[in-house]
């Protein structure tokens, strides 16, 4: 079978770096929320969330270096969440 | 196939069910869109009566606990036992900080009659209504799942401590570490979409 | 051949004896077995219902029960036949024990987690049987929990909606175990292109039992908690929107209808091949026409919705992607005949049963057809037309998959072979009995009559007397199937381990096969449906099989 560099070990370093970019984005976040920038608050807010969620997964979760069925599916996953969202939308912002 | 223990496949199996966990929430966020849809100024109203410094205070915390349990595997895979230990203690306390502070939350939010069926909410605006018994079912989901995180890993804990978990042989607190960080992935989304919303 | 000691009397793990070995194994053989027995339970006792529910509406006004007890019956009839019947019974029996075999290795890859799934499954099924006997008796509400009913029906909703979301937990690991077993435990020499299709048509609908399960966990979750503290998610006088449930509802149980039927296709797909000697027509279109079911199945749910009041652009929308989806369903239909087409086919049983798959299945997805279009939607929705059209692809299609896998692998299973004769004589009877129950439906939708009614105007009563006598025929004939299947265990005449001439690798396996599966190394075949050795075999006068 493969032997995948699932062994790959993080260093203290990198780890308490993303924690200190994931601490700055929430710093950011909050201040953000702050200043009115009328509909653009939602957005903005959720990008930085989004940004915040790809860099807990590829670095605490290792999917940075996970295979490609893990990858793959993860995508999949997501892709279905965001149609179910997407799709309610046909029905919600028509009625 | 009795040739070793195959850790690909294990955590393979994990995310499979982390996928699971995301669209359970992922109902609840379907819901959301819908509702914040329909009443998006009640939901700013909503979000600006909940205490945006408690749950930046929560996020931090989470987000270090999801750092810990990181390092901890990194600390098992350097046969840091002691480091290990410390981390893991040091992530479930994390989540009773968590919790507590969810506690005082929701308990303050109780004190001024806003919970599920409550008479301000029932005879208030409706749109409110719809935002904070979102809010209670999802921050409700979301403890739960912290709740169990913290069984995880404090099963791990005690099979570090007992030396089941080792360099060789650490799925299980690999995959409580997962869980954990899903549990903070949520947050994530659930911070800005209730506290934030303007 | 050599005798081998087979799974019977090699218990997994090994020391354990008695009911022991059975209720505490982790060996995938004997799970699938124990789950046979529980889901053949159900099925007979919902069959039973059924029965009921057609007696009392063979005449007018009341017959045999009063208004409550139908609206009840009808619920659990459907509560217990999709959730406890036609969404288990081919993946967690055949798929448990042929999805290792055919895979070429010795067990499922968390064979524990298996026997949790098992002990979910029953625990689903008792706490289903709890909530017929404490509270304020079964629900009334259907299958379908639609708010605000359920939200407010007296009836112990939470008790029956819990056992759902058990039963949903249980499907889910099932299908998580077998990803897993797909991707890591296949033999070294087994490409994605050399799997097996019945293997393929599983890890198709195990995603879709990942992936849409928790959106029903969820919902029903929210029914109960509606029920506990009365937030009004979806309640219009406290802000919420009924129709928002019926999305979250429909979002799982439309993909849930290919949970049903995707692994009953594989089963076809297995069976066609077999009894025609010839290599299955398009090997790759189905695999990638199931995935395609998978994926297109996910993004239709609201044609479930049309009258619900929801927007004409979502009716419009949902409308046309219904009609993409049958696509890939005609796909498959086409290989299978394509297959049969200059084969050299030999009829049994299972063969028979796969054909009336295929006539009964292909009026269910042309029906759907039917009712994809928004037009004649509107006018049979919630009529007994969709009772006919579900029933067409959910019996006539996974009910006759499910008799054709019993059928084509009770001799592997058990390692005994049935007698045909009254196998042909169960099948027919059960497909004509079908006829009569379900066509006058169709009829009768058409005409108005409307579904979950309790009473009827007098011009439908030939239809429903119709109906009925169908019914009862149809019973017949599966009694007369079982029995048949049950009398192999007097006669024991002992079956080979190939009986039919088949190619994939279970049929390379002792039968019923040893606790781990294989005696030699697996040998994998370039493609497996590759009937030249077994041409060879017979034209050298060497019958598989002796004529039953
Ligand atoms: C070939 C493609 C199919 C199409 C286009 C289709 C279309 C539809 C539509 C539009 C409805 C809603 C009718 C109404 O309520 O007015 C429906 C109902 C239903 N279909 Fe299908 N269908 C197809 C295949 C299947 C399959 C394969 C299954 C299950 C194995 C299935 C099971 C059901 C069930 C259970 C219902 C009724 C649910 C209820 O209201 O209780 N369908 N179908
Ligand atoms: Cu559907």
């Amino acid at each position: 079978m493969d032997s995948q560099k699932n062994n790959h070990i993080l260093s203290y370093t990198t780890l308490a770096l993303v924690l200190g970019l994931l601490l700055v984005l929430t710093g950011v976040t909050v201040g953000v929320s702050y200043i009115d920038l009328g509909f653009f608050n939602v957005p903005v807010a959720l990008a930085i969330a989004c940004t915040k969620v790809t860099f807990v997964l590829l670095f605490f979760m290792h999917l940075r270096y996970e295979g490609p069925i893990i990858n793959f599916s993860f995508i999949g996953t997501i892709s279905f969440l965001l149609i179910m969202i997407g799709f309610i939308f046909f029905d919600v912002a028509f009625r | 196939m009795s040739t070793g223990i195959d850790k690909t496949g294990i955590k393979i199996g994990m995310w499979l069910f982390l996928y699971s966990e995301i669209l359970l929430f992922g109902g609840l966020f379907v819901l959301y869109a819908a509702y914040f849809y329909k009443y998006p100024e009640f939901f700013s109203e909503g979000g600006k009566e909940l205490n945006r410094v408690i749950g930046a205070v929560n996020t931090v915390v989470l987000l270090v606990s999801s750092f810990t349990v990181a390092a901890s595997i990194t600390a098992v895979q350097r046969k840091a036992k002691k480091q290990a230990i410390g981390l893991l203690i040091f992530s479930i306390f994390c989540g009773v900080v968590f919790l507590v502070n969810k506690y005082f939350e929701w308990g303050a939010k109780f004190h001024h009659d806003i919970y599920p069926n409550s008479e301000t909410l029932v005879s208030g605006e409706v749109g409110l209504n719809i935002f904070f018994g979102l809010y209670y079912v999802i921050t409700g989901l979301h403890g739960l799942h912290v709740i169990i995180g913290m069984i995880l890993l404090s099963i791990s804990l005690v099979l570090v401590m007992a030396g089941k978990v080792t360099e060789s042989k650490y799925s299980m607190l690999e995959n409580a570490g997962l869980y954990w960080h899903l549990v903070d992935l949520i947050w994530i989304f659930v911070f800005p979409l209730f506290y934030l919303v303007l | 051949m050599i005798k081998t000691e087979s799974f019977y009397d090699t218990p997994a793990p090994a020391g354990l004896t008695g009911i022991k070995a059975w209720l505490l194994t982790h060996d995938h053989k004997r799970l699938a077995l124990m789950y046979m027995w529980a889901i053949l339970f159900w099925f007979v006792i919902a069959m039973m219902f059924g029965l009921l529910l057609r007696t009392e509406l063979m005449s007018q006004g009341r017959t045999i029960m009063g208004p409550e007890v139908y609206n009840s019956l009808f619920t659990l009839h459907g509560v217990i036949m999709i959730f406890l019947f036609v969404i288990p019974a081919i993946p967690a029996i055949f798929g448990n024990f042929f999805l290792p075999i055919q895979l070429g290795t010795d067990d499922v890859f968390f064979p524990r987690l298996n026997l949790f799934s098992w002990y979910l499954f029953m625990f689903g099924g008792v706490f289903a049987l709890i909530s017929l006997f404490t509270g304020e008796g079964f629900p009334d509400t259907g299958w379908t929990f639609y708010v605000p009913f359920s939200v407010e029906a007296n009836s112990n909703v939470s008790v029956t909606v819990m056992a759902a979301f058990i039963l949903g937990m249980s499907s889910m690991l099932t299908g998580l175990n077998f990803i897993t077993t797909f991707h890591r435990m296949r033999d070294k020499n087994m490409g994605l292109m050399q799997i097996p299709l019945f293997t393929w048509s599983l890890y198709a609908t195990a995603w879709v039992q990942i992936l849409a399960t928790p959106v029903i966990s969820i919902t029903l979750v929210l029914v109960v908690v509606e029920r506990l503290f009365s937030i009004g998610l979806f309640e219009p006088d406290k802000g919420g929107d009924p129709i928002l449930y019926q999305h979250l509802f429909w979002m799982y149980s439309h993909p849930a209808v290919y949970i049903m039927i995707l692994p009953g296709m594989g089963v076809i797909s297995e069976i066609i091949p077999v009894f025609s000697r010839k290599s299955i027509f398009g090997y790759k279109a189905i695999v990638w026409s199931s995935m395609g079911i998978a994926v297109a199945g996910s993004l239709v749910w609201a044609h479930h919705m049309y009258t619900s009041g929801m927007s004409d652009v979502s009716v419009f929308v949902f409308s046309l992607l219904t009609f993409l989806v049958a696509i890939p369903s005609a796909v498959k239909v086409f290989s299978w005949i394509a297959t049969m087409h200059k084969g050299s086919i030999e009829m049994t049983p299972p063969l028979l049963l796969a054909l009336i798959f295929i006539y009964l299945f292909s009026v269910g997805g042309l029906t759907g057809l039917v009712l994809g279009a928004v037009g004649t939607d509107i006018h049979v929705h919630d009529t007994h037309f969709v009772v006919s059209h579900f029933h067409f692809v959910m019996f006539g299609g996974t009910g006759f998959a499910f008799f054709a896998a019993l059928h084509f692998w009770w001799p592997k299973m058990f390692g005994i072979m049935y007698e045909f004769k009254n196998a042909y004589i169960g099948a027919v009877l059960t497909a004509i009995g079908f006829l009569f129950h379900y066509v006058p439906m169709f009829i009768l939708g058409l005409q108005g009559m409307p579904r979950r009614y309790y009473d009827y105007l007098p011009k439908y009563e030939t239809g429903n007397f119709l109906a009925g006598f169908g019914g009862y025929l149809l019973c017949l004939g599966i009694l007369i199937m079982f029995g048949n299947l049950f009398m192999s265990f007097k006669r024991r005449i002992p079956a080979p381990s190939d009986p039919w001439g088949a190619t994939t690798l279970e049929w390379t396996v002792p039968s019923p096969p040893p606790v781990h599966n294989f005696v030699k190394k697996p040998q994998i075949k370039e493609f497996p449906y590759d009937f030249s050795e077994v041409g060879k075999r017979e034209k050298n006068g060497e019958k598989s099989r002796k004529i039953l």
